[in-house]
């Protein structure tokens, strides 16, 4: 069970990662961006292939996060400068990727045993949670520059940061970019720690990260950025947790893992929304009430 | 400061929805001009802002601000230059944001934002004495959420964001409309203080005859795709919403028909 629990830990750390660049998409940008489930595959493959080609483990992650940022570039520029639908853009890509990450894997699998990794000289229980503190800072850092304001802006009110003088179209990109940098890092780094790199790594990323980042939301809150990133790092290793106990139940194979997830998701979206309508409802039947016996009080609030 | 040559506009080209929204609009004012707008439903008083601030581009003619031509500017390059508050509250602001955030954003207007804090304490302190002058407590929620706002509240903050860096042509798209009588007044008095402090070049499209008459230091009435009627300084303060409304059925030979229309408040 503690092992179980420790091996939660470990790959929550090494998915958040994934998850911060989820964050950033769908929560900043408001931009449903489906380019994860390649691009995650594109971080996996590019570091396999370069330690197994003898680089070092740190420079073929590096590398990792550049064709990461690459990918989620394009989609921006698909997006933005050839004005297809967002969603579009990212399957587009998504796809395009596929055929992308097979030409560079050269075969659907890549072992890396025996292989030198990041992970050779320090555990992935003492490593992950260091490089996880450093990203979770440099980006709510970076979300609080004048940058970093513009970005969240473009996803809050475009008009608004428009008219301020901001080119939307460089901050979509920008954001699209560093999301799926982040999501390549987690590829990388996965790959390093489970020994291999495969083709279909990536399939259903987005929906595992959009899982994370919505019960880290629901658990922690995320009343700043600050929280809400604390909240995405912190949903994901809930989600494994999760998963972990929902794997030793019998009658649960491994093969329903997506369709928990995507109820999990489901649940995440649907409860907070109509509890949002409910306290509406009996907040205006109550208030109306009140104005109803006490004819004489014109309008309560005021002011400006 | 700011001048129109012979500007036409025209939407949907071709189509049977064709459109002219401006012919021909010369226009020039002087620094410190502030013009109130006023037209009937499609005159193209929105168009003409929309020209200004770089979101339509005209089909002929050029827009100039301070010698510059930047007909072809997009918005986003033009907003060095031009301020703006949008009629609807919402428009001006980013909800999820803090006030201090969006002061912030505002601040850096026409700049390159790189990678220096928005909100720094010499920066929070100007905005804390910025936002004091609104008079309406705002100075004291600097981490409050926009979205927590009252609409009135939201269109006072919009509207000093759009000033404090003294842009050299402010633009007011009947930005008391969507608000009720006391906030429409306060958010209007705000508007004359500022626009007077700054000495701000503004130009303000209203359907509040009486308010189109009270403010400013000249007023343009707008039909059909053009200015039908300049009244300078002088004239406008001997001006009465009778005449102005009996000149506006005179030139255009048509009754002044907005539906939102207001003769004073």
């Amino acid at each position: 069970m503690t092992t179980q629990m420790l091996g939660a830990l470990e790959s929550g750390l090494l998915y958040a990662l994934m998850a911060l660049g989820v964050y950033i998409t769908f929560r900043i940008l408001d931009f449903p961006d489906l380019t994860v489930d390649g691009s995650f595959t594109t971080g996996g493959a590019i570091a396999a292939v370069m330690i197994s080609g003898g680089s070092s483990p740190w420079i073929a992650t590096l590398a990792a996060v550049l064709g990461g940022l690459v990918a989620g570039a394009v989609t921006g520029l698909l997006h933005t400068k050839g004005k297809i639908n967002g969603l579009l853009s990212g399957i587009l890509m998504m796809i395009a990727l596929y055929s992308i990450n097979m030409r560079i894997m050269g075969k659907p699998n890549i072992s890396l045993l025996g292989e030198n990794t990041v992970f050779n000289s320090i555990a992935p229980l003492i490593l992950m949670p260091i490089i996880v503190v450093i990203v979770k800072v440099l980006l709510d850092l970076f979300l609080r520059t004048d940058l970093g304001l513009a970005l969240r802006a473009t996803g809050d009110n475009q008009r608004m940061i428009r008219s301020f003088g901001t080119h939307t179209d460089n901050t979509i990109i920008l954001g699209l970019s560093i999301s799926n940098g982040l999501v390549a890092l987690s590829g990388a780094l996965i790959a390093q720690q489970s020994g291999f790199a495969d083709i279909s790594s990536g399939i259903g990323m987005i929906v595992i990260g959009l899982a994370s980042v919505i019960i880290g939301e629901a658990i922690f809150g995320a009343r700043t950025v600050f929280f809400a990133t604390l909240a995405a790092v912190l949903g994901s290793i809930v989600y494994r947790v999760v998963v972990a106990l929902a794997l030793r139940i019998d009658w649960l194979e491994p093969t329903d893992l997506k369709l928990i997830t995507a109820v999990i998701v489901v649940i995440a979206l649907v409860v907070p929304s109509a509890r949002r309508t409910w306290k509406q409802k009996s907040l205006a039947r109550i208030r109306s009430e009140e104005m109803i016996s006490m004819p004489d009080r014109k309008q309560v609030g005021g002011g400006l | 400061m700011l001048q129109l040559n012979h500007v036409s506009k025209l939407f949907h080209p071709g189509s049977p929805d064709e459109k002219i929204a401006l012919i021909d609009v010369n226009l020039d004012l002087r620094p410190g001009d502030f013009v109130t707008v006023i037209g009937s439903n499609g005159a193209g008083k929105s168009t003409l802002m929309n020209m200004i601030s770089g979101v339509l581009k005209p089909d002929a003619g050029e827009v100039r601000i301070g010698g510059h031509e930047i007909s072809h500017l997009p918005e986003y390059r033009r907003s060095k230059w031009v301020g703006r508050v949008f009629q609807d509250p919402m428009a001006g602001t980013a909800p999820h944001m803090t006030i201090e955030e969006n002061l912030a954003m505002a601040y850096s207007r026409g700049k390159t934002r790189g990678l220096s804090f928005g909100v720094t304490s010499k920066r929070r302190g100007m905005f804390r004495e910025q936002l004091s002058r609104l008079g309406i407590g705002l100075e004291g929620r600097l981490k409050a959420k926009v979205g927590t706002l009252s609409g009135g509240e939201r269109q006072a903050l919009s509207l000093l964001m759009a000033t404090f860096t003294e842009p050299q042509i402010l633009l007011l798209d009947e930005h008391t409309a969507a608000l009720d009588p006391a906030r429409a007044e306060l958010v209007t008095r705000l508007t004359q203080n500022i626009v007077s402090e700054l000495k701000l070049t503004t130009l303000m499209v209203t359907h509040n005859m009486e308010q189109a008459i009270r403010l400013g230091n000249r007023l343009i009435m707008m039909d059909a795709g053009r200015i039908i009627l300049d009244v300078d300084d002088e004239t406008k303060r001997d001006l009465t919403m009778e005449r102005l409304i009996g000149e506006f059925e005179r030139i255009s030979g048509h009754k002044l028909s907005d539906d939102r229309v207001v003769l004073g408040s």
